[in-house]
């Protein structure tokens, strides 16, 4: 297992898809297929005024945290081109110590 | 970093460049493939140009676009559109080569011609009607574009032709009258302040963060429009901005937002000066500034004084207290800015919500103040990117534009005609006949025209026509007579000087025998009228003489990638507004921001922002509500395309297959429509099909229908046109624009929904 990981701030993201894109441009994957999808939830009204609408990247099997962009320092694909700029690359320690106190944040190791 | 010090604007600059820029290498080798640095400044269609790198491998094929993270302006970020960019480039079907029609129109039959043989012949065709009918039967048109209005407008005008027109943009209802009402109240254009002017942008030292962020009609994470990067307004808010959400619909942001304002369809205006008025009420505006800069603020403070927010309430569908929060949040907030989007254009009556928006900014002070709506200037000197060719036609065919004389207010801003009186005139010959049509990144009867079977008619009614795209298109099979293949952005050299900065457009790849538009514009040029064109030898002339007011040749811009224009805020209080006497205060009749306008008032229209309701709505036409029952509204963006194009390009087509009507759960379960039936959306003037999405994004007396599609894997040839008359929204929308030729009702429209039966999909 990598001792790096990613961390999102998912509070941000807006499923614009760019991370997807950017991926399988990255790695040639087949169409449809990339080592990021963005799952949506809601729209639904959970309170007055106050309503769900969440999108939320998940890494899949096809993830290697761009090691060979990482190699000459380059950001992985989807944290570089996330136009939220919610991505963060790093060890997961530091990244954990990162999370620590701030709401709707996830953090993922491969 | 150059440093910028403001006594170096002058001609001369042999030293140090005014700009602010470092030199960059345009193009390098890594691992095995070719970068080029450019910018994504079109087509396909966009209207950002961000900074991109280009990777082609030792075939030249382009295999790879990503962000260029040395641009301040996306900071590497890009959007699908771009991350698919090697997919349209490489395309199957894109043109590779001039056609002319080898069958009947229609036919979808074509013969390759050489670009010698297809410039000539139009060349002979455009000359032989502007003999008999004179320049003017001739007209000019483009689409929303981006990068062509320059060279286009030159075309246009060094025939002699007046015509140049967004053909079918019925009330030319896109950024043109925003553009054209601040051009006669402030004789600027502003944009909100991101920090995009600089260089260091949101840590720079003379920015600071608005407090609240208005979003008003505009959904700017999936339509990056009118060069401000979507993303921008999330940068805010994670620093803290406030967000105000103008929208009928819940969108992603409306969701998100402090105070989200469900506005009914084309109620802005009232909604506008409800908010002035409160905040003149409560003693919340600026009134150094509104003394100090300002014209009129009496006679506004009185206007608005008839829009108390309970009657604001009744008219807007908005909860007053609502309304109250949202004013006070925006006055109180130091600075503060508003984003505006396409929808204050598109109802009928589009100038006064513009006007009074534009008094919102005023009476804050926030008008071009560090972190609010911020006047632009010519980027880096740039201007031949504004009016080029101006000067080439005579006053007697400039009189000549459609459209003018009914509706003084064309004379500002862009000199466009009137899409509306341009389609009547062709298809009456009334004030005089039209009889060719040059049709260049624009696919009307797919997407931007109102009324689409009319402007078919109209365009079917020509003797000639002429299309310029990247792919065969419902319009070039309907009408061309000749098609020229366009290049995308990645396939030719340019300049991108708007709003903020310049930078080269640099070429990465050869496509077939595809042109940029620029260069498509010479080529026809320089066979209509060659002296007008004799100082353009080359492609590379056009981009030298375009940004000769940079100080620089094109080889010597493309060192320095981006230039960031440098800015300096309260542009009216240092003269830079009135160039002929540096005077402080504004280009004006008043010298001052009109908020009473002295130009509308001499042309006879209201000098102040005013509401009216829409001409089809549950309280103009209640008897039609009975047939109709539900409020229309259409257009809002998808982020995997650009109006009416990238429905060809399979992973962008993946993430919305088809165009989509989407209908509260309620609404649904009433008329018996279930997710994906396909839905018969019906009004007086017309009917299409949409796919349903049942969904709480719109409430239950809404119902919002996509626009642009078409479906480029049916059948070309007519009449199925690719299908292009079977989900287009725009059959139930007429052409009927606003008393000052501004406006249509795209977004304010009603209409009835029913289930399409077997067979009849």
């Amino acid at each position: 297992m990598s001792e790096y990981g990613l961390l999102i701030d998912y509070k941000y993201c807006t499923g614009c898809l760019s991370c997807d894109f950017a991926c399988n441009q990255e790695h040639g994957f087949p169409l449809g297929q990339s080592g990021i999808k963005v799952a949506q939830f809601g729209p639904w009204e959970i309170d007055t005024d106050k309503y769900e609408y969440l999108f939320v990247p998940a890494l899949t099997e096809l993830c290697t945290l761009c090691s060979q962009r990482v190699e000459k320092g380059k950001q992985p694909a989807c944290v570089q081109h996330c136009q939220s700029l919610v991505m963060t690359y790093g060890r997961i320690e530091d990244l954990a110590k990162q999370m620590v106190g701030k709401p709707k944040h996830v953090l993922y190791s491969r | 970093m150059t440093d910028f010090d403001e006594t170096e604007f002058e001609d001369d600059w042999d030293d140090e460049l005014p700009w602010i820029c470092e030199e960059k290498p345009w193009r390098w080798e890594e691992d095995g493939l070719t970068v080029t640095r450019g910018s994504s400044f079109t087509g396909p269609g966009c209207h950002d140009g961000c900074g991109v790198l280009m990777y082609t491998d030792k075939d030249g094929k382009l295999v790879k676009v990503e962000g260029d993270p040395l641009n301040t302006y996306n900071q590497g970020r890009l959007c699908i559109r771009c991350l698919a960019l090697k997919d349209v480039v490489n395309h199957p079907d894109r043109l590779h080569y001039p056609l002319k029609r080898a069958g009947e129109r229609g036919e979808n039959k074509w013969e390759r011609i050489s670009w010698d043989e297809a410039i000539a012949t139009i060349a002979e065709k455009f000359n032989a009607i502007k003999a008999e009918f004179g320049a003017e039967a001739v007209v000019f048109a483009q689409g929303t574009g981006r990068d062509i209005a320059p060279y286009l407008q030159r075309l246009a005008f060094s025939f002699g032709s007046p015509n140049y027109v967004c053909y079918g943009l019925a009330g030319n209802a896109c950024m043109i009258p925003r553009l054209s009402v601040q051009m006669m109240s402030l004789t600027a254009i502003t944009m909100p302040d991101y920090s995009q002017m600089l260089p260091d942008r949101y840590e720079d030292e003379d920015y600071a963060i608005p407090e609240c962020v208005i979003i008003w009609g505009r959904n700017p994470l999936a339509s990056n429009a009118d060069g401000n990067f979507g993303h921008w307004c999330i940068d805010a808010m994670k620093r803290g901005s406030k967000l105000v959400v103008v929208d009928p619909r819940l969108t992603w942001l409306a969701a998100q937002a402090d105070i989200w304002l469900q506005v009914r369809p084309g109620t802005d205006a009232a909604l506008a000066l409800g908010m002035l008025n409160i905040i003149i009420q409560e003693d919340l505006f600026d009134r150094d500034f509104v003394e100090l800069w300002t014209y009129g603020f009496e006679q506004l403070a009185e206007r608005a004084a008839e829009y108390p927010v309970e009657k604001v309430a009744e008219i807007t569908w908005i909860p007053a207290e609502k309304i109250l929060a949202a004013a006070r949040m925006y006055a109180k907030a130091k600075p503060a800015l508003i984003e505006w989007g396409v929808a204050v254009d598109m109802t009928k009556e589009s100038v006064p919500i513009t006007h009074a928006i534009n008094c919102l900014v005023n009476i804050t002070g926030n008008l071009d103040v560090p972190g609010g709506n911020v006047i632009t200037e010519l980027a880096c000197n740039v201007s031949g990117y504004y009016g080029w060719g101006n000067e080439l036609i005579s006053r007697e065919q400039f009189e000549k534009r459609i459209g003018m004389d009914k509706y003084p207010m064309l004379r500002y801003g862009i000199p466009l005609a009137s899409p509306d009186e341009m389609c009547d005139a062709i298809l009456t010959d009334k004030p005089y006949p039209i009889k060719a049509m040059w049709v260049q990144a624009n696919n009307p009867i797919a997407c931007m025209a109102a009324d689409p079977k009319k402007t078919y008619d109209s365009m079917k009614k020509l003797d000639f026509v002429v299309v310029v795209d990247l792919f065969h298109t419902p319009t070039t099979i309907a009408f061309a007579d000749i098609v020229l293949p366009a290049a995308a952005f990645p396939e030719r050299n340019g300049v991108r000087a708007v709003f903020y900065y310049a930078q080269c457009i640099n070429q990465a790849v050869q496509i077939g025998e595809t042109k940029g538009d620029a260069e498509i514009c010479r080529l026809l040029g320089k066979a209509l009228n060659p002296e007008a064109w004799e100082p353009y030898e080359s492609e590379m002339d056009v981009w030298d003489d375009l940004g000769a007011g940079s100080g620089l040749t094109f080889e010597e811009m493309r060192n320095y990638g981006q230039m960031i224009h440098p800015n300096i805020y309260r542009k009216y209080e240092e003269g830079r507004l009135r160039a002929y006497d540096d005077a402080p205060g504004f280009n004006t009749p008043t010298g001052r921001a009109e908020m009473y306008s002295t130009v509308m008032e001499g042309y006879g229209l209201d000098p102040l922002p005013y509401y009216e309701e829409p001409p089809e709505s549950p309280y103009s036409t209640p008897e039609l509500m009975e047939e109709y029952p539900l409020i229309l509204t259409t257009g809002a963006r998808q982020v995997a395309f650009f109006h009416s194009e990238h429905r060809q390009i399979p992973s962008l087509r993946a993430t919305y297959p088809y165009p989509q009507i989407e209908i509260n759960p309620e609404v649904a379960k009433e008329y018996g429509i279930e997710q994906g039936d396909w839905v018969w959306i019906e009004n007086s003037f017309g009917r299409c099909q949409q796919k349903a999405n049942i969904t709480n994004v719109v409430p239950k007396w809404l119902v919002h229908a996509d626009h642009g599609w078409w479906f480029p894997e049916e059948e070309a040839a007519e009449p199925h046109l690719f299908g292009v008359f079977k989900s287009n929204v725009n059959q139930l929308v007429p052409y009927n624009c606003g008393r000052s030729g501004f406006g249509n009702s795209y977004k304010t429209m009603i209409c009835k929904i029913y289930k399409v039966k077997e067979g009849e999909v």
